[in-house]
């Protein structure tokens, strides 16, 4: 990738324009319009409009998205105010992935092959209350690209704790108070992994700190049939307690730390990972997030930042990021 | 053509004659032979084109559904007990948003305790869902029914349900004549959705409504179920002219034009009502019967014409709301209010006690309260009842035994 020397930005106008952004091309769809109600520095605002409009482009235009309530439907469709430029269909918390089976079994009947279906939901939405729905849809290889915003929590609620939340976040279900302040230390909930072990054709996470990552994976996604699994990381102001400004940032330091693999697998296997570029300690990230601050003051909590520190060096050896 | 065909089996080939083109598929009995046979028939080719899907739930089998219907297909699924339950959020979800599926009930209890054989719990506990509901007492009326049903839901862009007694009527091998697909072709047109996600023309379903509008988008349900009171009798008579036969409709009387007493009641368990009406009219006795084809929507008019003669109407179901009484009744009683008619509800045969014909003939023959329960054992829920430790149903059945 051509970045621009000594920063993370990609030289869009440095690569060959089938490779440009397709928010760099006039054409883009503007999927998700102007003017909806997300939050200021919503990072799945940023991720969606990115997702949606590269697998707009993908398929031509023929695309139906199926989206979990949450966040994402809820800012963008306040009645009569639809934000969204594609036909779009909500239903309940927990089945998007299987009203999106529906959608492209009822495209599959008739015939029409021009058409493309997207699945998408928060991590709530995704890796707890509809994941029995997803499993579903990866073991049947139901045509569907699924896409996760993962925010690591219940925003749309009020900031509450997800199967996604990582250990010592603070939530309001999970008080920065006691001895052990923040979301239990559990075994973790990788659903990416948890998604490749269905063997499906194509599993991916990325950032919103690489958009261009982020629309590659979308387009060969796209390229495929079958079930297919996008994991974004979302940067979430509010939950998280950070600047709006730093939400691309944030996302990055989430990979540069390591504690975010972003990597591509296939049938069960991981195929690539996008390696660390400059790797920093996990309290670069975790500082500029108040769910954290319980970590730093009133005093600093070395042992539970080794724990922390502990789970991005063991990504970091597992997949091989430096 | 006349089939000697299990109820199940003869509704499967009914569906199929209605070319469903999306079938989410979730086995739970008393249906799971329904789904069985829609499976052979996708599956030797019979019945095409249709994606018949093999979801890991019933929540995922309404939602397959309701994204095949957004999608402008035809769809179609069948469930039970635990397994409406557990898909009721995508049960109202389908009503609110305009969706024409049909799914078929097949009437069984609901726990815990846990059992699998047929009462009407389950159904009545989506009555206020938004979904019309139509009760059959035979397995020739549930084949009829479910051609009504399509025509029904798609017309009036409204969910159906339709409800068969579990073991009673989907296991019971009987005679039925299945309509010819050419005819069933003829009655039922081509689904034209009124509204259907398409890539031409954009348009967002479900989207949040607030206070300013909502109202009036939920009295939309009520207003299209007002509009089915109409259409009900109507597709009804439509489909008696074309296939030669009665079904469906709104309600039905048996022997209740000059009747001093009217038994009200919905499903297959009318059978063994009519036998006894027979047995009592034979000694003198001026009894009919009412049977509720159509609970939802409530045919309130129709209900109170055909009871406004009776002097003592009483109301026997197969389910009850706990902490008050029967459900039927108290719609009955609505429906009567204002007339000086006696009402009298006896919830029977819950969890697959049989409603049998000696049990019916005392109950009608007797003086009843306003609640009762038929052939409930009294003594065995007072035992229970002065105990303050254990499981109450293992309490129970170890009383049973013990006194085997």
């Amino acid at each position: 990738m051509p970045y621009q020397v000594g920063s993370f930005a990609v030289g869009n106008r440095l690569l060959p324009p089938e490779e440009r952004t397709t928010q760099a091309d006039p054409r883009r769809a503007n999927a998700i319009t102007s003017g909806h109600r997300a939050c200021r520095g919503c990072g799945e605002a940023l991720g969606a409009r990115y997702v949606v409009d590269s697998a707009l482009r993908a398929s031509e235009g023929r695309l139906i998205a199926a989206n979990a309530t949450g966040c994402l439907e809820v800012f963008s469709t306040p009645y009569p105010e639809s934000a969204w430029q594609l036909p779009w269909l909500h239903s309940v918390f927990g089945n998007a992935p299987a009203v999106a089976t529906g959608i492209a079994a009822a495209l599959k009947a008739k015939g029409r092959t021009d058409v493309r279906v997207l699945g998408q939901g928060g991590d709530g939405g995704t890796v707890d209350i509809g994941f029995a729905c997803l499993s579903g849809m990866f073991e049947r290889n139901d045509d569907v690209l699924y896409v996760c915003y993962d925010n690591e929590g219940y925003m749309n609620t009020g900031v509450q704790r997800s199967g996604a939340t990582p250990p010592a976040a603070r939530t309001a279900t999970t008080e920065a108070v006691g001895d052990e302040p923040g979301n239990v230390f559990g075994q973790g909930k990788s659903a990416p992994l948890i998604a490749l072990a269905h063997e499906i054709p194509y599993v991916a996470t990325a950032t919103i700190a690489d958009l261009h990552d982020l629309e590659a994976k979308v387009e060969r996604a796209m390229g495929m049939h079958g079930a297919r699994y996008l994991h974004v990381l979302v940067t979430c102001p509010l939950g998280w307690g950070a600047e709006a400004h730093d939400s691309v940032r944030i996302a990055r330091l989430a990979t540069q730390s390591g504690l975010f693999p972003v990597f591509e697998g296939s049938r069960g296997d991981v195929t690539a990972v996008t390696k660390i570029r400059r790797r920093v300690p996990v309290e670069d990230y975790l500082r500029p997030q108040r769910r954290f601050r319980h970590l730093f003051e009133p005093e600093l909590r070395t042992d539970v930042l080794a724990r922390i520190q502990a789970r991005a060096d063991r990504n970091i050896e597992r997949f091989g990021l430096l | 053509m006349l089939s000697q065909l299990e109820g199940s089996r003869a509704v499967a080939e009914t569906v199929a004659r209605c070319r469903p083109e999306v079938i989410g598929a979730y086995p739970i009995s008393p249906q799971t032979h329904i789904v069985e046979g829609l499976s052979t028939l996708v599956r030797t080719g019979r019945l095409a084109p249709c994606e018949f899907i093999n979801v890991e739930s019933e929540f995922a089998a309404m939602s397959v559904c309701i994204g095949a219907s957004a999608a402008g297909a035809r769809t179609y699924t069948a469930t039970s007990s635990q397994g409406l339950l557990y898909m009721s959020e995508a049960v109202y979800n389908a009503s609110g948003l305009g969706l024409p599926i049909v799914m078929t009930v097949a009437n069984r209890a609901l726990g815990a305790p846990i059992n699998i054989w047929n009462d009407h719990s389950d159904a009545m506990s989506q009555r206020d869902a938004g979904w019309i509901q139509l009760f059959v007492e035979s397995n020739q009326e549930a084949v009829d029914v479910h051609v009504q049903a399509f025509r029904l839901a798609e017309e009036l862009s409204v969910p159906v349900m339709v409800c068969m007694d579990g073991f009673v009527l989907t296991h019971a091998v009987e005679r039925v004549e299945l309509p010819e697909p050419d005819e069933v072709d003829a009655f039922l047109p081509p689904f034209a959705p009124r509204q259907v996600l398409d890539p031409d023309a954009p348009i967002t379903i479900g989207a949040m409504v607030g206070p300013e509008a909502f109202m009036e988008v939920r009295y939309l349900m009520h207003a299209k179920q007002r509009l089915a009171l109409e259409a009900i009798p109507r597709i009804a008579g439509e489909f008696e002219a074309r296939f030669g036969r009665p079904s469906g409709g709104l309600v039905r009387g048996y022997r209740a034009g000059d009747a001093e007493t009217i038994v009200v009641a919905l499903g297959s368990v009318l059978g063994t009502i009519e036998d006894v009406v027979d047995e009592l009219r034979a000694d003198g006795q001026r009894i009919g019967a009412l049977a509720i084809r159509t609970f939802r929507p409530w045919p309130l008019e129709h209900v109170r014409e055909a009871l406004a003669g009776a002097r003592r109407v009483i109301v026997v179901e197969k389910a009850f709301a706990v902490g008050v009484g029967g459900i039927v009744g108290q719609n009955v009683r609505l429906a009567l209010s204002g007339l000086d008619i006696e009402v009298s509800n006896v919830i029977a045969g819950l969890g697959g006690r049989p409603i049998t014909s000696a049990s019916l003939r005392r109950a009608l023959t007797s003086e009843l309260p306003p609640l009762s329960f038929l052939d409930l054992n009294e003594g065995l829920v007072a035992r229970e009842l002065a105990r303050d430790t254990g499981a109450p149903a293992e309490n129970m059945l170890r009383d049973l035994a013990g006194r085997a």
